[in-house]
């Protein structure tokens, strides 16, 4: 560790006291990467603070000196975000934890940034309401990593994504001012500045607090599964159904590759002989439910289902749940390493670019399997290596471009909710003109004109266009 | 400090892992908020997946066994939270109890076999007669009420902090019940034949709940045996990174219950219980294969009952209770159905949903005495917890959990009887209106 490195962690020790500032080799080495595992670098110090006030203390230390930093919370991005690029300080949000006012009457609930979304519902429970965007990693992210990721999940077909759940965000700047946008009450006049903040990746601000809305609990639901003989059909029945007007509450396929690693890890009786399920559900009130459950039944039969099967009761339904949102986790159980791609395709291309995720897996020889939120046509083939083989790791990105690619060509995005991050910086220059890349870089330069939060993401660096591919080969851990 | 790897001199542990077992975490961070410790510190160091990652790291060479990883390793609780959190099915347990293992035996720099480990750990725990006798003391002290003044005063203070948390976790007397015979007959017709494994420490201070749960077992119509040449189950030991003496209690076990005469053999301490079931992958000789099967006729009280089939209890407990699953129970034994299903057929007993049940309450097998800082702050949460339902009894199914939660209720001024799932169904069958007095 240099000089100055020492000199910053004293500093920091000053601030924070001993025991929440890190600098161990060891105990950094835990945070040089996230979920998204391709790519490694250790921060110089690691903090934890415990409030807003800290955080920009912290913040305007890091200016003063000239070091990078950037925010992190549960370190479940698929993507990178929280990976220090070129070191620089960690900003460890998980201590700030407390939900601080729950307010039913007006419907909103103010949280620190590192409650764990699942704790907010926890504790929401018995009261008629809950927060409804609810990511698969819901169990371990936090909301403060959700508003900066623009975290979706299987509800968010009918409810809709982060943004249009957080009324309000109190903001660490760049530069350690703090601020707050929005509040308890819903659209305040001029630019939408929330919605800005919602989805920066951290590059525009530490989120120290969030005002989220509370929704209302549906009065009923009804969860089901299509079994399907072939993928083809169970796409051609979600089109059907949103054609008929129905708008589930929520709409996901899983395919016969994680079907096998659900069904090793659950045991819910999932036929493993079966090319897709569907994982259905509608919601709503009590009168006209099992109406659209039947008709919905009635559209997969016509398109071939096998059998359609009805949740029996709420732990059923759980359990089906607990399946589907566990089901990446679940592919350690088929392969040591995987990744997991994120893009979106108009929901009538479905068909279309999942033949190609199966010719582009056979092509580059690597086992692809999907599951994914069919209803908003947000697809994530996972692809399956060993990450201990260099080549193996080669066909992956080879492959995996090329996926992302074809999304791009059937008019869709190289990311649905997981981020561009770190992984997916390449893929801007080709999504976006000039003028789009040209736009959103001066707009991260007025919130963050030091270029110190959170460098290499999200946005192509100046002259850096093209971006140089991640490395493969790095991802011997630490 | 950062430590640089030269100054670290202990062999590295990691050979001994089954490195496969390493490979089968993929990084993705769903078990993290599962885990106590790092529910109370937010570090990702003390977090599951950075465990693993550090365990990865020395395996491989990358980092050095340093205080700093050890002090990490070493605030694990063994819980297994993380297990029933992991998608991945990564074992956990089994990386951790070897890691941690040959991280002792490597360094023999560290002091170890201290006054505490020699004498309370390996010298007391594990003999309920000795441990008995060793408590007399102390219970003479409780009965004339010199201990209740003594904790008012504080002045249990002054003792050593171990024997002292020792000495706080006493449960209040009881009718000083004589030792369970070795057999006790069906009641009605006989419906299975099973024997009783009854613990040290569960002998020692918890022999009311082995009564309860033989007279309970009669009651559904099963002879039980308890053999008397029975041993600790070596749990304490296995976690201590005691390995050899853990393994002849074992065989101790494996001669005194021969698995041919049982239908099942039978515990009601998680703790005990899931060390027993896993007899069959600690050791690796010829006897192997005798362990395993012995193994798998283990089975937890509340588990057995509830595949048997139990009598209706008719007696009527009015309580408001809540019942907190034991880390052994839950995560490693996965049972967590079974007592609610037995509780729930006692009529008049409401049973509260417990927030954050399935978070570890810092007993944790000796936890408690060597990780005191920890385990109070869990112990704390776990009494803030209890009382938001609002329940004055807490049922449990494990000696320790209900060792710590009723010390740390005595410590906060807190009334509430801690008991065992056996211990009402004894009531209720008998039709015994309790007193709560119990052991806080
Ligand atoms: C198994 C699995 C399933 C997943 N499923 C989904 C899914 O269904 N939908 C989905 O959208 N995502 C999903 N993800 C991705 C991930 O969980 C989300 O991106 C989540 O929002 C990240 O939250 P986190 O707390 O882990 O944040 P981190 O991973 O710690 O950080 C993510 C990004 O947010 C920034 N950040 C974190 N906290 C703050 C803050 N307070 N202020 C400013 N910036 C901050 C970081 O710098 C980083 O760029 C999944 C991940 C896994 C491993
Ligand atoms: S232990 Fe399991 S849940 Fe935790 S990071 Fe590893 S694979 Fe994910
Ligand atoms: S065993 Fe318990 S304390 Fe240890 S890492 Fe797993 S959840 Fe955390």
């Amino acid at each position: 560790m240099d000089r100055s490195t020492l000199e910053l962690a004293d500093e920091l020790r000053r601030l924070l006291g001993p025991k929440r500032v890190l600098d161990s080799r060891s105990d950094l080495a835990v945070y040089e990467c996230d979920a998204f595992v391709l790519e490694k670098n250790c921060p110089s110090v690691a903090v934890l603070p415990e409030s807003t006030a800290e955080v920009a203390a912290i913040v305007r230390l890091c200016n003063e000196r000239g070091v990078a930093f950037v925010p992190r919370g549960a370190g479940t991005s698929l993507s990178g975000g929280g990976m220090p690029v070129g070191g620089g300080v960690m900003i460890v949000l998980t201590r700030m934890r407390e939900v601080l006012e729950v307010n039913l009457r007006d419907r909103y609930a103010v949280v620190e940034p590192g409650v764990v979304n699942v704790n907010l519902n926890k504790r929401l429970a018995g009261t008629g309401f809950h927060y409804a965007p609810d990511p698969s990693s819901q169990g371990a992210c936090t909301i403060g990593g959700n508003a900066a990721t623009n975290a979706g999940g299987p509800h968010t077909l009918k409810y809709g994504v982060t943004v249009n759940h957080v009324l309000g965000v109190e903001l660490v700047t760049a530069e350690g001012e703090v601020v707050q946008l929005g509040g308890p009450i819903d659209g305040s006049p001029g630019p939408d500045l929330v919605g800005t903040i919602v989805g920066g990746e951290g590059t525009l601000g530490i989120v120290t607090k969030v005002w989220v809305r509370l929704t209302r609990n549906p009065q009923g639901v009804r969860t089901m599964l299509g079994i399907f003989e072939s993928v083809d059909d169970a796409t051609q029945a979600i089109s059907a159904i949103i054609g008929a007007g129905i708008i589930p509450a929520a709409l996901e396929m899983m395919d016969q590759g994680i079907l096998v690693a659900v069904e090793e890890a659950f045991h819910f009786g999932f036929p493993l002989d079966a090319e897709a399920i569907l994982l259905i559900e509608v919601d709503g009130l009590e009168v006209g439910l099992d109406a659209q459950r039947d008709r919905i039944a009635e559209i997969c039969r016509a398109h071939q289902a096998r059998e359609v099967r009805f949740a029996a009761d709420a732990k059923e339904r759980l359990q089906l749940w607990k399946c589907r949102k566990q089901a990446f986790g679940a592919i350690g159980r088929l392969s040591p390493s995987y990744c997991t791609q994120d893009g979106v395709v108009p929901r009538s291309k479905l068909p279309h670019i999942l033949q190609r995720i199966r010719a582009i897996g056979k092509k580059h020889d690597i086992r692809i399997v999907n599951v994914f939120h069919a209803g908003d046509g947000n697809i994530h083939p996972i692809l399956l290596f060993d990450e201990r083989h260099a080549e193996q790791v080669k066909r992956v990105l080879a492959a995996s471009d090329e996926i992302l690619t074809e999304c791009l060509a059937c008019g869709g995005s190289v990311t649905g909710e997981h981020g561009i991050g770190l992984e997916k910086l390449s893929f801007m220059n080709r999504m976006f003109s000039n003028d789009d890349l040209d736009v959103m870089g001066r707009l991260r330069d007025a919130l963050n004109p030091g270029g110190l939060l959170s460098p290499g993401k999200l946005l192509p660096t100046a002259g850096a266009c093209g971006m140089e591919q991640i490395h493969p080969g790095r991802h011997a851990p630490v | 400090m950062p430590e640089s790897l030269d100054n670290v001199k202990a062999a590295n542990p990691g050979p001994v892992l089954d490195y496969e077992l390493l490979l089968d975490c993929v990084h993705c961070g769903l078990c993290t908020s599962a885990c106590p410790t790092y529910a109370e510190t937010g570090d990702e160091n003390e977090s599951p997946r950075g465990r693993i990652y550090l365990m990865r790291g020395v395996t491989d060479g990358k980092l050095g066994l340093t205080d700093r990883v050890r002090s990490h390793l070493e605030l694990c609780l063994d819980c297994r939270a993380c297990e029933t959190a992991c998608p991945s099915g990564v074992q956990y347990g089994k990386l951790i109890e070897p890691f941690r293992i040959a991280m002792d035996q490597a360094d023999a720099s560290r002091p170890r076999g201290d006054w505490f480990r020699r004498y309370i750990l390996f010298g007391l725990l594990p003999y309920p007669k000795r441990l008995r006798w060793a408590l007399t003391p102390a219970r003479i002290a409780q009965r004339t009420g010199a201990l209740a003044v003594a904790r008012a005063l504080r002045l249990t203070r002054l003792l050593p902090s171990p024997l002292r948390r020792m000495v706080e976790m006493l449960p209040s007397p009881r009718r000083n019940e004589g030792a369970l015979p070795e057999f006790l007959p069906a009641i009605g017709k006989r419906r299975a034949t099973v024997a009783l494994f009854t613990g040290c420490v569960g002998d020692a201070m918890f022999r009311h709940v082995n009564w309860a749960t033989a007279r309970v077992l009669q009651h559904n119509g099963c002879d039980v045996h308890v053999p008397p040449t029975q041993a600790c189950c070596g749990a304490i030991h296995f976690h201590a990174g005691a390995n050899e003496p853990a393994w002849q209690l074992a065989d101790t076990n494996l001669a005194a219950f021969d698995p041919q005469r049982f239908d099942a053999i039978l515990n009601n301490i998680a703790g005990c219980g899931s060390m027993l079931k896993e007899y069959g992958h600690h050791w690796h000789d010829s006897q192997q294969p005798a362990r395993a099967a012995w193994a798998a006729k283990v089975r937890d009280v509340n588990e057995f009952l509830d595949q048997l089939g139990p009598e209706r209890p008719c007696g009527e407990i009015r309580a408001v209770a809540t019942y907190h699953d034991p880390c052994h129970l839950l995560h490693a034994q996965k049972i967590h159905d079974a007592p609610r299903r037995l509780l729930a057929l006692v009529p008049g007993l409401e049973l509260r949903d417990l927030p954050e049940t399935e978070l570890c309450c810092g007993a944790a097998g000796t936890y408690n005495l060597m990780q005191p800082d920890m385990s109070s702050r869990l112990s704390r949460r776990k009494i803030e917890n209890i009382r938001h339902t609002q329940a004055r009894v807490v049922i449990t199914a494990n000696a320790g959990c209900a060792l710590q939660i009723a010390r740390e209720a005595r410590e906060q001024g807190e009334r509430l009887a801690v008991v065992h799932p056996m211990e009402i169904l004894d009531w209720s069958y008998r039709g015994i209106t309790p007193r709560w007095q119990s052991i806080s």
